[in-house]
């Protein structure tokens, strides 16, 4: 057992408690979301093409300064951490609220603030943009599938696909073979494509000839921060997913309370009962995973790229089980289109594609673990 | 109020008083708890200090510090983590005085006679009867399950004295002396070729009244107390990374590339994966614990643990191939502890099936997880108000 790489687990063990800030945070996330983010709305706004609040995400954004929550203050943000980000996510999962969160406050954020400190026009480019986004004010999009998983080459082509919330960016950020630009929307082509998960659109982005934008980096640095901006990414995902599982999970304890067949609650059934509290087993799983990972982003653990393919491997199977439990228990309601769990289990299918599959983790884990594969 | 500051010192008066070089151990332990450093949350003159039960680590680290000896807890568990809280919460002043200090020494073994050849998960069905006979109880009944009862001294017996009252209600909690003549232990042979449970034939055992823990009819309350503490005590250990059996498949991985597959490098990564968020869990809970919030999230650990040492020991074996077609040594021993590492992995896949069974069965903790944490409606019962000795056996 000499060449195990496990570490010596002693004094910088994760904190993977909520603290009291954090159990604050969440309280006025959620009552947020539960006054202005109504699922039926969220219904009709997809059904109208559209699912995005303006307002909410100001209140978010802006109002609340969730948006700058990984920005130090001095960079124009809120100088929080991932577990704050983290615990945001989590409340966005539950109350499956279409907003930028993900895409412009965790991965074009990360990826600015790994450019922070440049010195020269990139240097203060970046740190308007930066301050812009932290704000509220700027939506910033990093203009790669939402697909692309941190520790592989991102692609450089002309044209990108599956680019998230793009449609309501300002500015997003354009990832070529020879850096890192800014090119606000009006100068992007930008065509609609249609998503599994309509919470979170996506989009084809084409960049016009001869527009080239506002060079942030060059070759190294864009494609360290980009790395950079995935990984957070992808940690921070964990905890929407944990979100969407704790949703699916009590709306269909709730569910199956109440609803009776042969004259008993549903929920009696013994079948019924260890299928639910086995996905609490794994909810409960989840939430470590999920916080490891924030936790480990947040103090810039060594550790911090196997926390983070652990919880994806992880978080990515509960969120899409929750999910798929969800509908089946909720029986032929949960088929309709009238009843949110359809919303909750699009978006666990695409975010288990989002930002490397499992699978794609697994590989990482293969040699973070030093468990090769067979030759 | 105790802190740790105050503590601290104390144990360390303690332990300049008795250097534990030149000290006995039995009289080392003996003194330890007189001093009130056994268990610091026990009251005064029963081993402890009233103190915050999280202050032990202070204490335990000074004396591991020290090179004291310890109470061998392993040989001691049943003692320590079932009977000892379930006296301390129920029994008589005569009872707390004379049962916990050689119990907390190990000078005197527990065991636990609760489990039946026809009442497993349905404990409360139990059959063992105890009448009443002027100032004693006679017990007779048959007990199974029951580790280190071939070297007890006393134990924890549940037995009905009310057949006609409903399961629940007519059983009541005795302290059993183990050399009674009518106590007879036999070793109950195991799928792995060892003994490490024994069957207890219990054939007119007098236990004087004296030894009743609670009041006649109230043992299934008093139970619930032993039966809490046994599903707690997996709840405050600290893993590493690997620590647990997925060390020992992962290791076997990468001292014997030749062994490897493709299915099998899906379903390691998998478990790999699974052991780790587990341990992570499990990390979480003890700071919950630590930090005054204990959750529900500790019902959940074991039936976690069960299924991945399950599934991990299966792999390992297939990994094996040839050699997993062998078997390491059938003997039939009377180990006074399970020991995981010590023997091949053939006895780890077959002992691990135990995991799912013992402590309450995977099944029974689910529908307590789907009742007391999810709340969800019980199935319907056909067996509380009827009378013990109407229900169908």
């Amino acid at each position: 057992m000499s060449t195990s790489p496990a570490k010596e687990v002693g004094t910088t063990e994760p904190d993977l408690l909520y603290s009291e800030a954090e159990a604050d945070l969440r309280a006025a996330v959620r009552d947020l979301l539960g006054d202005r983010a109504d699922l039926q709305a969220t219904l009709a706004g997809m059904e109208a093409g559209d699912p995005y609040d303006p307002a909410l995400w100001q209140a978010l954004a802006a109002g609340m300064g969730a948006a700058g929550l990984l920005v130090p203050e001095k960079l124009g943000g809120q100088g929080a951490s991932h577990r704050e980000a983290a615990v945001v996510l989590e409340e966005l999962g539950r109350a499956m609220a279409p907003a930028p969160y993900l895409t412009s406050s965790v991965i074009a954020t990360e990826t600015l603030l790994a450019l922070a400190g440049q010195a020269g026009p990139e240097g203060a480019a970046t740190a308007e943009l930066l301050a812009e986004t932290a704000a509220g004010r700027t939506v910033t999009v990093l203009a790669l599938p939402l697909s692309a998983s941190p520790g592989a080459e991102p692609p450089t082509g002309p044209a990108v696909t599956a680019v998230a919330d793009a449609r309501l960016a300002d500015v997003l950020l354009v990832y070529r073979p020879d850096g890192l630009y800014a090119v606000r929307r009006a100068d992007a082509q930008l065509t609609p494509q249609l998503a599994l998960d309509l919470t979170r659109p996506l989009a084809t982005v084409a960049i016009a000839g001869g527009t080239s934008g506002t060079r942030l980096a060059g070759t190294g640095t864009a494609r360290a921060a980009v790395q950079r901006g995935l990984l957070t990414g992808a940690g921070l995902l964990a905890s929407e997913q944990l979100g969407i599982a704790e949703w699916c999970l009590e709306e269909t304890v709730r569910y199956t309370r109440e609803r009776h067949q042969f004259n008993r609650p549903v929920g009696s059934f013994q079948a019924l009962k260890h299928r639910m509290a086995r996905l609490w087993l794994e909810v409960v799983n989840a939430r470590a995973a999920a916080r490891n990972a924030a936790d480990a982003l947040a103090t810039g653990s060594d550790d911090v790229a196997l926390a983070v393919s652990v919880a994806q491997a992880f978080c990515s199977r509960a969120a899409v089980h929750a999910a798929e439990e969800c509908v089946q228990l909720h029986a032929g309601i949960g088929m309709t289109w009238e009843h949110p769990a359809h919303l909750y289990l699009k978006r666990a299918k695409s975010d288990e594609l989002a930002l490397g599959t499992p699978g794609r983790h697994k590989e990482l884990l293969a040699a973070l673990a030093d468990l090769p594969a067979p030759r | 109020m105790t802190d740790a500051h105050e503590l601290r010192s104390r144990t360390r008066e303690f332990l300049a008083a008795r250097p534990p070089a030149g000290t006995d151990r039995a009289d080392f332990l003996k003194a330890r708890f007189d001093a009130g450093l056994a268990w610091v949350h026990y009251p005064p003159g029963l081993g402890g200090l009233g103190a915050p039960r999280t202050l032990q680590a202070v204490v335990d680290a000074e004396l591991a510090a020290a090179g004291a000896p310890d109470n061998d807890p392993r040989r001691i568990m049943i003692g320590l983590g079932m009977a000892a809280p379930t006296i301390l919460a129920y029994g008589t002043e005569e009872q707390k005085r004379r049962f916990l200090r050689p119990l907390w020494t190990g000078e005197e073994v527990w065991c636990q006679l609760f489990s039946e050849p026809g009442a497993g998960s349905d404990l409360a069905a139990l059959g063992t009867r105890a009448v009443r006979d002027g100032d004693d109880w006679v017990v007779t009944g048959q007990k199974v399950w029951t580790s280190s009862a071939h070297i007890a001294r006393w134990a924890i017996l549940i037995a009905r004295t009310d057949p006609d009252a409903p399961k629940h209600r007519g059983i009541t909690y005795f302290v059993c002396d183990m050399t009674d003549p009518g106590v007879e232990v036999r070793p109950l042979r195991q799928i792995t070729g060892e003994a490490e449970f024994n069957e207890v034939f219990l054939t007119g055992v007098r236990i004087p009244d004296a030894y009743r823990i609670g009041a006649v009819g109230e043992g299934w309350k008093v139970a619930q107390t032993t039966l809490m503490n046994e599903r707690v005590t997996i709840g405050g250990m600290r893993l590493p990374r690997e620590g647990g059996m997925i060390g020992l498949a992962a290791a076997t991985w990468r001292e014997r590339p030749e062994l490897r597959t493709h299915e099998l490098h899906r379903r390691l990564l998998d478990l790999w994966v699974d052991a780790e968020v587990a341990r992570l869990t499990a990390e979480r809970l003890r700071q919950q614990l630590a930090a005054g919030q204990p959750g529900p999230e500790g019902s959940g650990t074991k039936l976690v643990f069960a299924r991945l040492n399950q599934e991990i020991s299966s792999l390992e074996l297939e990994l094996r191939g040839e050699e997993g077609l062998l078997y390491d040594d059938w003997t039939m021993r009377r180990p006074e502890q399970v020991d995981f590492t010590g023997r091949d992995i053939g006895y780890r896949y077959l002992r691990t099936k135990g995991n799912s069974i013992e402590g309450g069965t995977s099944e029974v903790l689910l529908n307590i997880v789907a009742e007391r944490v999810l709340g969800l409606p019980a199935e319907p019962r056909t067996d509380k108000d009827v009378a013990w000795k109407d229900l169908a056996r």
